[in-house]
């Protein structure tokens, strides 16, 4: 395998008394698209969230283990939080752009973060917008309100709106369940075009989804990793019996 | 179970595959009828039959194609259907060869034999058990049985060798003998040709089981 971008080793994570993930290892390729799938509840999004700490916001939430990215473990007690955020940027299953400008969606984290200098930002918005192909369309509207767009137009923007932080992953939970069936190809086109410079990691139920648009596929079932493949693997000769029954629709 | 659609559109493909088996197998079994009592009237009926045939291979390709279109089979599924596909091309390709048989007959022109049939029958019998074999096989998924079946084309391949060497010393002796002597090659021939696809359909068995491609 080429580079990887994260990697975690004998990871468990607990909300309370209920063990959500169990001795999860796994290396994630570096600008690739790995999918995770698994029935609900399965605690792929658990997984995902995981990669940027956003578990830690749910009370009594555990981890033990290992959690590798850029070389260092998230999870020790060092590690630099924010730091973390800017390299790892989320997407969400609905696009929740700010009740900003389409402008200032973008721009906010750098102002946060302290990133840039204001007299850059016009070319920084230009730039992310090329990069989600959404710059020709909101070139003039760059001031109007990103509420005002379509659900596909929202869902670039928040994908639009990570670039700047110039984070090295992307992580997608669901980010096209609200969208239809041509805006969800869109946005799988776009996640082609993007995984040339980001990992991308991406939760999803569509299990056509997963075979379309990944690179690599790993089937999580009760907090376990059953599985992790080539996508192509999985999808035509899946090694344990329990991906199969899943991915062909027997179970779940 | 989920799915149960999608299996009953499965075992439907099964039903209508082993259909079509069992017009093959027919077809050889009358194109050596044919052969043997140098009937030509029934040669042409295993000629004309092979359009219900090749028609057959149709309907089941399209099927084939709409369970793709519209059921997305992944993994063992997908092997199965592609399987189907393959399946259908080299029975088709085995009723082309009995075709060919028969169409020797029709050439035979009502002329007697060169000597008795023996060895022609055997082989056509050895290639139909093969064939009804390797059906029973793909239908319960069966990888040790295609393995043997495939052990079985030595039998028919030792018998075409047989049957070559024999027609050759008819040859040498007497030249007058030439035209139905190859006429009988000809016909052995088109048989090692149905056993060879039996292989395949057995290569293919394996493949959809387990995901590994023999051979190369």
């Amino acid at each position: 395998m080429s580079e990887i971008s994260i990697e975690t080793r004998a990871l468990n994570l607990f909300y309370g008394d209920f063990q959500a993930l169990t001795g999860i290892d796994l290396q994630i390729p570096a600008r690739q698209v790995t999918a995770l799938i698994g029935p609900s509840g399965c605690g792929k999004s658990t997984l995902l969230r995981v990669f940027n700490r956003m578990n830690d916001l749910i009370d009594g939430v555990r981890v033990s283990g290992q959690v590798i990215i850029g070389g260092q473990d998230i999870f020790a007690p060092a590690a630099d939080l924010l730091r973390l955020r800017e390299k790892v940027g989320m997407v969400f299953q609905r696009p929740n752009p700010f009740p900003l400008s389409v402008y200032e969606n973008i721009v906010f984290g750098l102002a946060v973060h302290c990133l840039a200098r204001r007299q850059e930002y016009g070319g920084i918005v230009e730039q992310a917008l090329r990069s989600v192909l959404l710059w020709d369309d909101l070139k003039d509207r760059l001031h109007h309100s990103a509420l005002k767009l379509s659900l596909e137009q929202q869902q670039r923007l928040c994908i639009a709106r990570v670039l700047p932080l110039k984070p090295q992953i992307l992580l997608m939970d669901e980010p096209c369940s609200a969208l239809d069936p041509i805006a969800t190809l869109h946005i799988e086109d776009l996640m082609q075009r993007l995984k040339k410079e980001y990992t991308i990691v991406i939760v999803t139920h569509n299990m056509q989804q997963a075979a379309r648009a990944s690179d690599r596929t790993g089937f999580l079932y009760l907090g376990k990793l059953i599985e992790f493949d080539e996508t192509a693997k999985i999808f035509t000769k899946p090694a344990q019996a329990m991906t199969e029954n899943y991915i062909s629709g027997r179970f779940g | 179970m989920a799915r149960e659609h999608f299996q009953n559109l499965l075992r439907g493909l099964e039903q209508d595959l082993v259909g079509m088996g069992e017009m093959v197998i027919a077809a050889i079994d009358r194109s050596i009828s044919a052969l043997k009592n140098v009937d030509k009237v029934e040669a042409e009926r295993v000629i004309a039959a092979d359009a219900l045939i090749n028609r057959r291979r149709w309907d089941i390709e399209n099927q084939c194609i709409q369970l793709f279109a519209t059921q997305q089979p992944v993994a063992g599924d997908l092997r199965e259907i592609v399987s189907f596909m393959d399946l259908i091309t080299n029975l088709e390709r085995m009723a082309d060869h009995a075709k060919g048989i028969a169409t020797i007959v029709v050439r035979h022109d009502q002329k007697p034999l060169l000597k008795p049939l023996i060895d022609i029958p055997r082989m056509a019998d050895k290639s139909c058990e093969m064939i009804q074999k390797s059906l029973t096989a793909f239908i319960t998924q069966d990888v040790a049985a295609a393995r043997a079946i495939i052990e079985m084309d030595n039998e028919v391949d030792a018998l075409y060798e047989q049957i070559f060497r024999e027609l050759l010393t008819y040859m040498m002796e007497d030249p007058k003998t030439i035209t139905r002597a190859v006429f009988l090659i000809w016909v052995s021939h088109n048989l090692e040709r149905i056993a060879d696809r039996v292989t395949n359909i057995c290569e293919r068995i394996i493949f959809m089981v387990t995901g590994e491609i023999l051979g190369n």
